[in-house]
């Protein structure tokens, strides 16, 4: 299995959180992974960005420049990454923060999710991030989701561990969205 | 009738019998002995080490028998303390001047005085820059002439002498601050047991101990060496006033 | 996930220390290396070492020639600017031989510059930071595994030539996370005893004195070609470099660190579309693996050096071939938005290939 990702959006949002989430879960399988953040001397509020590579050789650059799987999480990230967008690639936005895209591509496969509105019918508009990540998950196989799963309890610190059941269950929104829903489908 | 010899006056058993580089009239030969008679009070020369900086003291290693570590210019706190976190039970000094300890090594001396790190400072303030030539010093007193204040030291552009031992006094790691002279009999002795003192508060865990000795630099104030002993008190004393400004043994 | 740990280069690089018997840590706070110095105040205490916050980078490595000076194995870590100010005690160390280990996790600069990766310290590094003329032994990982393996070896080094040894790392390396494989440190049987240091005279007949200053006739000069055979010695035994496809090569790439890194992307797609293409990887870059570069341009007498600075180790490459190869340069300086990609040094490949 291999797969490379850019993941984007708000400072906040918690893009590093499943870019961390997605590379510890392909190691707990036995892959070899990579993630690497872009960061501002902000903690919050800025962008964040991050890449993650999954391989089940050796990795090189941490860094690309055209990624096959772009999760992008809001306006400004969809601008700055969607023509990036490797031909063939697949694109995975949330379109509660995203209104338009910059430009047309036939050459991707294009999914809108709705990710905020699902965050507040479960209940946490935090887990904006688990929805998208358990998403990316079902819709390229690249990691299984008892693997996130199992990674939440290594990277979340130890204060954030309560949350690990409702993490848990956005992981699994997300990947049924996939499953269920015809805009999913390409 | 048998007549017993008792010894008054011995060199120091740390001193080593090298003759120093010292000028004639510099206080910093009693000051050394006042040191090590010191260590050999405690009798911890086979545990003390001392730290060495830049300036006319630098050649410390040559006069002292104990192990010796030589900093950069100003850094003698901060490389005492990286020694004495290896050796906590080690006895450190450091032994620095004017140039070294107020002006370019100030922040780590106020920070090693701030932790609290168990050394004992050794502070010669003789109000120039003697290694060097005799440039003006953060302690060098308004109007005094040096090569670098040629016109004397206009306190409207150079700023004010600084007073460490006050200033020293005034942080919570300190455990005892004085100031002392070494410039008559009466005073050299009351130097020793304050010098002492400093090295019985680290012995004891008691803090930082800081001791600033008020010298004589004959050679770069262009005095004899009598002009220069009696500058000390004529002239050093009223600005910066001997006393101990921080003992926290003695409740007030 | 086996013995796999997925770890952050700055902790990696913390965590090798450690393991390695580091027990001293004095530092001071700037990006992008923070992880090191909270990973050592969380860490040190544990293990019954100790670590001090410095009020700045120069009473750091103060502290660290104190505490190498007292026998301790101790580290520092910092970055661009805070390196700066550690080249006083950088040349302090090197002239009175103390060991210990300095991390830089370089960024851009010159001046304040930006906390994304460069390599523009490399000259810093490599050339001596401060005065006087000395040399640190510098390694060059390229992975989190591998600052985590000379992490360990840097204290080795340090103490068996009694001189400082620098990781030069960068931000990229330094916030970068992916899977190491921790191990147990085993300390060479042949170190040398350390019967230099201050510790209190005790029982010898003589006191330790840890010193650079040289006034007797003759006795620096003296103690200069001393330095100078030591750094010889380092040359001969301590040069690592790692190769790769050099044989048949039209092509040689170098790069060290994150531009490496980065550059093994490129040459695997170049090799895809049928180049043949070398790599050669120093992995100590002082010393430098100057027989390398000499032997494979014997045979492939075109070289692509790939940095992410405007050219600093191509100079050190061009030494060595000695007018023997075409060495040709690409970098970028670093800073916000300037990491080169793959794709971007893949098409220097292609253009250098051809002509």
């Amino acid at each position: 299995m291999s797969d490379n990702v850019f993941m984007a959006g708000y400072g906040g949002q918690g893009i590093l959180v499943i870019g961390n989430l997605l590379a510890c879960g392909a190691i707990l399988e036995g892959h070899n992974a990579s993630y690497f953040p872009a960061y501002g001397p902000e903690k919050r509020g800025g962008s964040a960005m991050c890449t993650v590579i999954v391989a089940d050789s050796e990795i090189g650059s941490p860094v690309i420049g055209r990624p096959r799987v772009a999760l992008l999480l809001n306006q400004i990230a969809m601008d700055k990454y969607f023509s990036q967008i490797k031909p063939g690639g697949i694109c995975l936005y949330n379109s509660s923060l995203v209104d338009h895209l910059p430009s047309q591509r036939d050459d991707l496969c294009l999914i809108a999710m709705p990710a905020n509105e699902m965050a507040y019918e479960i209940g946490n508009p935090r887990l904006v991030n688990m929805l998208m990540l358990g998403a990316y998950a079902e819709k390229t196989g690249a990691v299984r989701l008892a693997s996130l799963k199992a990674g939440l309890e290594l990277i979340l610190p130890e204060r954030n561990k309560r949350f690990i059941p409702a993490n848990v269950e956005a992981l699994d929104r997300g990947a049924a969205f996939v499953r269920d829903s015809v805009a999913a489908a390409c | 009738m048998a007549v017993s010899v008792q010894p008054v006056f011995e060199r120091p058993k740390v001193l080593k019998t090298t003759a120093t580089h010292y000028c004639a009239g510099c206080h910093h030969g009693i000051v050394h002995r006042l040191v090590a008679e010191a260590i050999d009070h405690f009798g911890v020369q086979d545990r003390t080490i001392g730290i060495g900086s830049v300036g006319c003291s630098v050649l410390l290693y040559e006069y002292f028998d104990i192990d010796v570590v030589e900093a950069p210019h100003g850094r003698a706190p901060a490389v005492g303390t990286g020694v004495k976190r290896v050796h906590p039970d080690s006895v450190v000094f450091t032994y620095q001047g004017d140039g070294d300890l107020a002006a370019i090594g100030t922040a780590e001396i106020i920070h090693a005085a701030n932790r609290g790190e168990l050394m004992t400072v050794i502070f010669l303030n003789n109000t120039t820059y003697g290694m060097t030539g005799g440039q003006m010093a953060p302690t060098t007193l308004p109007g005094q002439v040096t090569t670098t204040s040629p016109y004397g030291r206009d306190v409207k552009v150079e700023g004010y002498p600084i007073r460490m031992a006050e200033l020293i006094a005034m942080l919570g790691g300190t455990g005892f601050s004085a100031r002392v002279a070494v410039d008559t009999p009466q005073r050299v002795l009351e130097a020793g047991k304050t010098i002492r003192k400093a090295f019985g508060m680290q012995i004891e865990k008691q803090g930082f101990a800081f001791v600033e000795v008020l010298g004589a630099c004959p050679t770069n104030w262009g005095m004899s060496a009598l002009e220069a002993n009696a500058r000390v008190s004529g002239e050093m004393m009223g600005y910066f006033p001997l006393g101990v400004y921080k003992d926290i043994t003695v409740s007030a | 996930m086996n013995n796999r740990l997925f770890v952050k280069g700055n902790e990696a690089v913390a965590m090798g220390a450690i393991e390695a018997g580091c027990r001293y840590y004095f530092g001071y706070p700037i990006t992008p290396q923070n992880d090191i110095p909270e990973y050592m105040s969380r860490e040190m205490p544990k293990v019954g070492g100790f670590f001090l916050q410095a009020e700045s980078e120069v009473a750091a490595i103060n502290m660290v020639l104190g505490a190498g000076a007292a026998g301790g194995r101790v580290m520092t870590s910092s970055s661009g600017p805070g390196i700066s100010l550690k080249a006083e005690g950088m040349s302090f160390m090197a002239g009175s031989e103390v060991p210990a280990v300095i991390v830089n996790m370089q960024r851009p600069g010159p001046g304040l510059g930006g906390i994304d990766a460069s390599q523009a310290d490399y000259f810093q590094a490599v050339k001596g930071a401060g005065h006087g003329g000395y040399r640190l032994i510098v390694l060059a990982p390229w992975s989190v595994q591998e600052l985590y393996d000379l992490g360990m070896l840097a204290f080795d080094l340090a103490d068996r030539y009694r001189t400082p040894v620098m990781i030069l790392g960068d931000a990229m390396l330094g916030q970068m996370k992916e899977a190491l494989i921790p191990h147990s440190y085993h300390r060479p049987a042949d170190l040398p005893e350390k019967d230099w240091v201050v510790c209190g005279k005790g029982r010898r007949n003589h006191a330790n004195v840890v010193k650079s200053l040289m006034l007797k006739d003759g006795e620096l000069e003296a103690h200069n070609w001393h330095l100078h055979a030591k750094y010889d010695l380092i040359k001969q035994r301590e040069t690592r470099c790692a190769t790769d496809n050099l044989d048949g090569a039209e092509l040689l790439v170098t790069a060290f660190g994150c531009a490496a890194r980065i550059a093994r992307t490129a040459i695997d797609m170049a090799r895809g579309e049928g180049m043949k293409v070398g790599m050669i990887r120093p992995v100590t870059v002082f010393p430098f693996p100057s027989e390398v570069y000499l032997q494979a341009t014997a045979r492939t007498p075109k070289v692509l050096c790939i940095e992410l600075n405007n050219g600093q180790m191509v100079e050190d490459v061009r030494l060595s071939v000695d007018r023997q190869a075409d060495v040709r340069f690409y970098g970028r300086p670093g800073g916000t938005g300037s990491l080169p990609t793959p794709e971007e040094l893949l098409e220097q490949i292609r253009k250098h290939y051809k002509d």
